[in-house]
């Protein structure tokens, strides 16, 4: 008997099913209950589909006015076609539309490069100050020939961006300070930092909002007065110091006492052992739930409209208020749907590249 | 803000003011001058009343008055910073001197007008009413009862149509819908049988998202009075006599004949009241601490009463109101201006 005809002789090793037919028995109809939910969804695309590539195409208008629109029956493109640079960026002065769209780039380039990992460090700094920087000059104009546009003519997309990239910014010292004090071993610093996060923590954002916009005027001596832009970003931004402190302190508590004690035994004083021992490792830990917390905060900027800030949703909604534009109200909650999914899904992806790389070191 | 300081100034000077001597030369007006800009404040949109248009300009009847005020002080319509207000904070942004002038579409009532609070005349008559499918076959209100009805939560709408079903034993089942939009999509999905809201905003929604108008039927029972008029801080006589002559002056001008179009040529008429209205003839304007022609400007920046009516929800505009209330009252309506003279 020779070794060939041994092989032959063998039963086939079980091989992976391969073409669409296996693939398909594999993954869809495997069971009775997946062949029921395939099935069941089958039939709910059969219905929902025709339908949508109805309205969305066929039946849709893509020039012409609301009266064409509406007789079309279909998807009312051309609302957008008429209402995106109002929808993108509200009121801020037609002729000077350039400027908020460098001031965008600016904003989600400043994104962008923060997330490269090499830039960690002292040069990210730079590029906040400088992308920041220079969407404000972009704004607030005023210099270098620029019009000065005040923060009631801002809107839409920049404005969102502005509320939440801002407001991550300047709640992320604050909430890493509140951290500290939780953990801290000094009793009136702990007592101060749990009521504060404990407090903000169960006030919903919108009663802050209202505090920052309604109330706190009331109270300023006359002459006294704080831009309605800045009030919603110190609103905002004492909001999420709250979540971000209780998202640094999960990071501090992970890192061992043995880390502490040896810093201690080196000698290194309070500020030395938090700058260069403790936090660098525990920030890099909460990276991925600190994007998490933005992901929620960028959202939550659309409840400003409460104080009359009309950013990106707003807009959509101011847009649909004119007259000859009435009712297209899924076209434009559409058009800003999909610019919210872009940013959250692309920091999302961001948030999982992210736990990849900084679980390696940890990963066995 | 230098602005907001001007006003925040101005607020406590007008309590100053008010307090100690009423029959001080108003603060208002000074702040105005003295910043060159009105500050104004608006709804964030309401269709034909405040909406921004594609390009974002402010539009609408409560924008056109605004822009009347701003000629009147500033000679320019342009001057005019528009602060977009929910319902919520559009009073305590008066009362704090955030703004200047609140022409937000607020019903002139006893609680607000004592808080702090001045009304000038009424620049929109309104009232709370109901609409019904025709395919209903129902002609009145009170043959309603537990029917479905869409209304927006905590508006005085809410409690209007509560307490009109109370006062006539008659029951419905609410549902309550946040946003306006989805309302009225509600409404024409037939989710409910009765749609309440202002009538000319039900009038507006049934011209402009209706498939077909003229399925849609609005009930002749008016369930509230919705006197929508501008809101001045209280105290400042001087700021409050302005406003409301700037109103007087352009609902005489619409009985004078006086339009944007025919304003310079009417200087030569020789009707004496339209001679003193446009300040050709004696200087009234200067007793509301204007000059010869505040009401001149007016008329010139935004026209009449009535062709602001026309313009923003007119026959003409999708929003296709009637005059009703708010005809001349030589045609039975409200509008009704006293004496410029």
């Amino acid at each position: 008997m020779s070794v060939t005809e041994t092989t032959q002789d063998r039963v086939a090793p079980i091989r992976p099913h391969r073409g669409p037919l296996a693939w398909a028995r594999a993954n869809l109809f495997s069971t009775w209950y997946n062949t029921l939910l395939t099935l069941l969804i089958v039939w709910l695309l059969i219905r929902a589909v025709p339908g949508i590539v109805e309205w969305a195409l066929i039946k849709a208008s893509w020039t012409g006015d609301a009266a064409d629109c509406r007789e079309a029956g279909g998807a009312c493109w051309a609302f957008l076609a008429e209402k995106w640079r109002f929808i993108l960026f509200g009121t801020f002065p037609d002729d000077q539309h350039w400027r908020p769209t460098l001031a965008i780039l600016s904003m989600i380039g400043t994104l962008v490069l923060s997330a490269d990992r090499r830039l960690w460090g002292r040069p990210l700094l730079y590029i906040w100050t400088l992308g920041i920087g220079f969407s404000a000059l972009m704004m607030f104009g005023g210099v270098l020939g620029l019009d000065y546009v005040p923060t009631e003519l801002w809107g839409g997309l920049p404005l969102t961006l502005a509320l939440s990239i801002v407001g991550l910014m300047a709640s992320f010292p604050l909430g890493v300070l509140l951290a500290l004090g939780r953990t801290s071993d000094l009793p009136v610093m702990r007592g101060l930092s749990v009521v504060y996060i404990e407090l903000v923590r169960g006030v919903p954002l919108i009663s802050i909002l209202f505090m920052a916009s309604v109330m706190l005027p009331l109270f300023l001596p006359a002459g006294v007065s704080i831009d309605k832009v800045l009030r919603a970003l110190i609103g905002i931004c004492l909001f999420s110091a709250a979540y971000v402190a209780e998202v640094v302190r999960a990071g501090l508590q992970a890192i061992p006492k043995g880390q502490v004690e040896a810093a201690k035994a080196l000698g290194l004083g309070y500020w030395q052992r938090q700058r260069l021992i403790i936090l660098p490792q525990a920030l890099s830990l909460v990276i991925p739930p600190l994007v998490n917390s933005f992901i929620a905060s960028f959202k939550d900027t659309s409840l400003v409209i409460v104080i009359g800030l009309l950013d990106l949703l707003s807009t959509a909604k101011s847009a649909l208020t004119d007259p000859a534009w009435r009712g297209f109200y899924k076209e434009a909650y559409l058009f800003v749907g999909v610019i919210y999914v872009l940013f959250c899904y692309a920091l999302s992806r961001y948030s999982r590249y992210l736990e990849t790389i900084l679980g390696q070191g940890r990963r066995r | 803000m230098s602005l907001r300081l001007g006003g925040a100034v101005a607020l406590a000077a007008a309590y100053l003011a008010f307090t100690a001597a009423p029959a001080l030369a108003g603060p208002t007006l000074d702040a105005v001058k003295s910043k060159g800009q009105l500050t104004c404040g608006v709804n964030t949109g309401l269709p034909g009343f405040s909406s921004p248009d594609s390009q974002g300009k402010w539009t609408g009847l409560d924008v056109d008055i605004c822009k009347a005020v701003a000629a009147v002080i500033l000679n320019d319509t342009s001057k005019i910073r528009y602060t977009p207000l929910s319902a919520q904070q559009r009073l305590t942004a008066l009362q704090s001197g955030e703004i200047d002038l609140l022409v937000r579409n607020t019903t002139w009532s006893l609680t607000r007008d004592a808080q702090g609070l001045d009304f000038a005349p009424v620049v929109y008559y309104d009232g709370q009413g109901l609409m019904v499918p025709k395919s209903l076959g129902v002609t009145s209100a009170k043959q309603l009862d537990g029917a479905t009805i869409c209304v927006q939560p905590g508006t005085t709408t809410e409690l209007n149509l509560a307490d009109w079903f109370r006062a006539h034993n008659l029951t419905f089942k609410p549902v309550v819908i946040e946003a306006l939009d989805e309302v009225n999509a509600a409404f024409f999905a037939g989710r409910c049988d009765v749609l309440t809201t202002d009538i000319s905003g039900l009038a507006g929604v049934r011209a402009s998202v209706a498939t077909k108008p003229d399925d849609f039927i609005i009930l002749p029972e008016v369930m509230s009075k919705e006197p929508l008029a501008p809101v001045v801080r209280h105290g400042d006589n001087q700021w409050r006599d302005i406003v409301s002559w700037t109103i007087y002056a352009l609902i005489e001008a619409e009985e004078k004949g006086i339009t944007q179009a025919n304003v310079d040529a009417k200087l030569k008429d020789t009707d004496p009241s339209v001679q003193r209205l446009l300040g050709v003839q004696g200087d009234l304007g200067v007793g509301l601490g204007l000059d010869k022609a505040w009401a001149y400007r007016a008329i010139k920046a935004v026209g009449n009463y009535g062709e602001i009516f026309e313009r923003n929800i007119g026959k003409k505009t999708p929003l296709k109101l009637d005059r009703g209330l708010n005809a001349l009252w030589t045609n039975g309506g409200l509008m009704y201006a006293p004496p410029i003279r």
